[in-house]
């Protein structure tokens, strides 16, 4: 690696590139690599003043830290040149549709962002004196009412980090809820095949046993087969609605008389509720727990991978076994019920799932979200979330198998399968073809259940004219496809990187950077 | 309604489009009985931004904001100064809007921030790898308790009592399910942590020793003897950390032979928000990668050869693994980890080094002042930039009145160990950059008038 080029690679071009122009750096207008920290960073750059610490003696108790750690700093014109050249390496929601079915990647409104950087929220410790905080609980307070009322639940328990969390907070629930009723024989949780892989997963991590239910043709849960295996060693069901494929469980209120009626549980994992909200309460379904994932359906930013927020809507029957701590209001003031108090109002709890009481960034944007939408808003998403993903179906069920389609319409995700593309040809080029056209692309081999899948979760927040683009890319790279365009297996070519080599990554994992004679030594 | 692009027009045209009547035909499969007719009870309809910013605005200003106060509360939680470019940068639109890199040809940048932060994270700590993030201190540590299950196949933890109480109540909710043991114990007001005492519990049965470092009552312990100790039980040490920043002055666990290394991570570059979203750190040594939960960034090389990074060694992760997963943790915490690792960045080696020692001398000073409080007494010998009092009556109401003067004087032990008469006069005060010697006057006074 020479100075100039400080990316790390040259970039080795084909003959037909080359006539392009090779260029010096290995950059191509504004297609800006960039190289690590650790190559351009050194141990005495920093980017923050500080004054000098006063002389004071040392009470390190002998363990001062002498060797270096390592750290690279940047002065901060260098550092917001590294982080903003590598921000636009990412694909973004702000940059156009991100169909990723499950995830619903919708608009992340800014209002939302300036109300959580209020000092009075931002800048709050979770252990200052109660009365000092009382903004924040009534903020915490207000999100719990719209969501106990928005899902038609009996009570909500906010401190859950993210969905999978919450899953573990209402699979809890269950179990203690079991427990006290001297049912701790149930140790089986029945899940349908097309489940979210967390599902399966945190029954496990809470000390459950797995067990697949089958789906019908139509892509819902088998009544039927749910029925036959009801019994005396089951906890209840995990059960997503509108489930994975996109549909709606018609059969949701039976399901969940059936598991009631021989003494289990109903969770609903409620990554799909985007479709409903303000039109389905789930509590009119005879569900006992569901998750909420605030960074989807009530649009807190994902981040690249978090923070997520998953409050558990709870049934009457759950309510009492909620975790620790919780905000309730006594008369004009709000307090916090932690263990201290949990003995006089609380004794059931499951106790305490997190240090503090939750998201509390996540609540502010997502009750700033609610009073934007409203009512009349928040009803208007379910039914342009589900509009749009029929479009989006009704539009391309010419020219990809859509296995579900002819069954009626779908909710607010539409689902296609690999059937019908020639052989050699995938779900995967399909995917890396719509990056070459500046979409990212649905999820992909998700839900299980159908083969190769793609599902496209268009949301609400977007105009027909994005969505008529993005059809018209689709089609145009699933004929390509079928046309057996050999291009098509080598997407995306326009995209910052190539395919990449993931066998390589976890058969030789490089996990952290070592200086270049370090990691020959290593070898 | 601002955030909706659809146009009734565009409806009515999409509507035909798909072959329907009316909304309502797209929702025919929810049975009658479980339709919402109507709007939701009680919720407004939709408002401007200027009119929910004002709703917001009064809420925020019912709370008092650390800035606006003489401020030192620690115990898991730090307020640090945050340099601007932090915020400006994860504001950027690719970085916050951005979904998990599943497709990582168009996830480079997200990607390679977690390169960089696992590295920064794993030379901090002293670990060989470190993961993407965790949701939070608490969960790691939770999380780390039961990878050692899974490592040494026994089932008996030893909590340190000077592990932080909510991580301590997070085990418990825990273990309860997954039939661990704990052993837990108190914290003492005294100078010395429990470390010999963790020593002497170490059994054959024994997977892991938690210990926090420094503890929660502020106090810095050299874990060295207790690696060897567990070492030679073939036990695990897990070391937690809550305010990394002090790991620029002192000795990292690693380096002490910690075999997994946890931390909250809000110090550097998260700000306080009333706990969470914080970001969980989460390092091991490399022989225990297989058994880490969460996501990992690995490098590799794309189809001509160039760098890039990708999520790797998945078959550990519930999305591949179902029910045999390491963890069922899905979302992390990758923006406050983007948020911690530019500041990292920012501040360097020589920054972290300033940082730390400006902290710690702030705290030494603090620490003389407010022992020459009558009736005051410094529990503490060791610490960094938190430390522990001892009053002569009940800590808890004291802290109260204070903050009915505008001071928010410190964490009473009170509050985390509730009913425990042997730290009820217990006090433990942060001192950070953002403090300032006239805020320690302030306390120091006003502290000797409500105890007089």
């Amino acid at each position: 690696m020479s100075a100039i080029n400080q990316s790390g690679w040259r970039p080795e071009m084909t003959a037909g590139e080359r006539s392009d122009g090779a260029t010096f750096t290995g950059n191509r207008a504004l297609m800006l690599d960039e190289a690590l920290i650790f190559e351009i960073g050194s141990l005495d750059t920093t980017g923050v003043d500080f004054a000098e610490a006063p002389k004071a003696t040392s009470r390190l108790g002998g363990l001062e830290r002498h060797r270096d750690i390592g750290l690279p700093g940047l002065s901060e014109p260098e550092a917001v040149r590294h982080y903003t050249r590598l921000s636009r390496q990412n694909y973004a929601i702000d940059l156009g549709l991100f169909p990723l079915g499950s995830c619903t990647m919708k608009h992340n409104p800014r209002l939302n962002e300036r109300m959580a950087r209020l000092p009075g929220f931002a800048d709050v410790h979770p252990l200052q004196p109660v009365d000092t905080v009382q903004g924040a609980f009534e903020v915490v307070h207000q999100l719990a009412h719209w969501l106990v009322t928005l899902t038609g639940m009996h009570s909500v328990a906010m401190s859950p980090k993210a969905g999978a969390h919450g899953e573990l907070c209402g699979v809890l629930a269950i179990r203690a809820a079991l427990d006290a009723k001297g049912e701790g024989a149930r140790k089986v949780l029945l899940v349908p095949e097309s489940a979210h892989g967390t599902n399966p997963a945190t029954a496990a991590f809470a000390g459950f046993s797995v067990e697949d239910i089958p789906a019908t043709p139509a892509g819902r849960v088998d009544l039927e087969a749910l029925k036959a295996r009801l019994g005396p060693d089951v906890a209840g069901g995990v059960i997503t609605n509108p489930n994975t494929c996109g549909l709606f469980e018609p059969d949701m209120k039976a399901i969940s008389d059936a598991v009631h009626a021989t003494g289990g549980y109903v969770y609903c994992d409620g990554a799909n509720f985007n479709a409903i909200v303000g039109r389905v309460r789930p509590g009119d379904l005879g569900i006992d727990a569901m998750h909420i994932n605030l960074h989807k359906t009530f649009s807190t930013p994902h981040g690249g991978g978090g923070p997520g927020s998953g409050p558990v809507v709870l049934s009457e029957r759950l309510s009492a076994y909620a975790p620790l701590p919780f905000v309730e209001r006594q008369g004009d003031k709000f307090v916090l019920i932690e263990e201290e108090t949990a003995g006089e109002h609380h004794a059931d709890s499951f106790g305490r799932m997190v240090s503090f009481h939750g998201q509390m960034g996540m609540f502010t944007r997502a009750l700033t979200y609610i009073l934007s939408h409203g009512a009349d808003g928040l009803r208007q998403v379910a039914e342009d979330s589900v509009l749009n993903a029929n479009y989006v179906l009704r539009s391309l069920e010419d020219v990809l198998d859509a296995p579900f389609a002819k069954s009626g319409p779908c909710m607010h995700e539409a689902i296609f399968s690999d059937r019908g593309l020639p052989e050699g040809f995938s779900t995967l080029d399909i995917a890396k073809g719509l990056i070459d056209e500046g979409f990212h692309p649905m999820t992909v081999y998700f839900p299980l259940v159908v083969h190769g899948a793609m599902l496209v979760e268009p949301t609400e927040t977007e105009s027909k004219a994005a969505l008529d683009q993005f059809i018209g890319a689709f089609r145009s790279v699933a004929e390509r496809a079928k046309a057996g365009d050999a291009a098509l297996k080598s997407a995306p070519h326009f995209a910052p990187r190539r395919r990449l080599d993931e066998t390589l990554a976890a058969r030789k994992p490089v996990l952290v950077w070592k200086a270049p004679a370090q990691a020959e030594a290593a070898e | 309604m601002r955030y909706l692009p659809l146009t009734p027009n565009d409806r009515q045209a999409m509507l035909a489009a798909v072959g329907a009547q009316a909304i309502d035909d797209l929702f025919v499969d929810v049975p009658e009985s479980g339709r919402l007719s109507g709007a939701i009870a009680g919720l407004p309809m939709h408002a401007s931004e200027l009119a929910v910013e004002r709703h917001m605005t009064r809420l925020a200003a019912k709370n008092l904001s650390a800035g606006a106060a003489p401020f030192f509360l620690g115990c898991g939680a730090y307020r640090h100064h945050v340099p601007a470019s932090v915020d400006h940068i994860i504001q950027r639109g690719e970085f916050l809007t951005a979904y998990t890199p599943y497709q990582p040809e168009i996830a480079q940048g997200t990607l390679q921030v977690m390169f960089e932060f696992q590295t920064q994270v794993a030379r901090l700590l002293g670990t060989d790898v470190a993961n993407a993030s965790m949701y939070d201190g608490s969960t790691a540590c939770w999380e780390a308790i039961g990878m050692a299950r899974r490592i040494t196949k026994r089932g008996k933890a030893i909590l340190s009592g000077g592990l932080h109480p909510h991580y301590v109540s997070v085990a418990r909710t825990m273990a309860k399910y997954t039939g661990d043991t704990l052993v837990t114990s108190l914290p003492v007001l005294g100078a010395v942590p429990d470390t010999a005492n963790l020593i002497g519990q170490i059994d054959d049965e024994t997977s892991c020793v938690v210990v926090q470092y420094p503890d929660i009552l502020g106090r810095i312990a050299d874990l060295s003897d207790l690696a060897a100790a567990c070492q030679a039980k073939k036990a695990l040490l897990v070391a937690v950390v809550t305010e990394p920043v002090a790991l620029g002055a002192i000795k990292s666990p690693g380096e002490m032979g910690a075999d997994i290394v946890v931390g909250e991570g809000q110090s550097i570059g998260v700000g306080l928000q009333f706990g969470g979203p914080y970001v969980g750190l989460f390092g091991c040594k490399e022989k225990y990668v297989r058994q880490m939960p969460g996501r990992l960034t690995g490098e590799t090389v794309d189809a001509e050869g160039k760098r890039g990074f990708v999520l790797t060694l998945s078959t550990r992760e519930q999305h591949i693994r179902r029910e045999k997963a390491t963890s069922n943790i899905c979302t992390s915490s990758v923006l406050c980890a983007l948020a911690w690792s530019i500041h990292m960045t920012l501040l360097g080696e020589k920054g972290l080094r300033q940082l730390a020692a400006l902290n710690h001398a702030g705290a030494s000073a603090a620490a003389e002042r407010l022992r020459q409080v009558p009736g005051v007494e410094l529990v503490t010998p060791t610490f960094f930039n938190e430390f522990t009092l001892k009053l002569p009556k009940e800590a808890r109401p004291i802290v109260r009145e204070l903050a009915d003067r505008g001071i928010l004087a410190g964490v009473s032990l009170g509050r985390l160990y509730p009913g425990e008469a042997s730290l009820a006069n217990g006090l433990v005060v942060a001192m950070t950059e953002t403090t300032t010697a006239e805020d320690v006057e302030t306390l120091a006074s006003a502290l000797q008038e409500v105890l007089a």
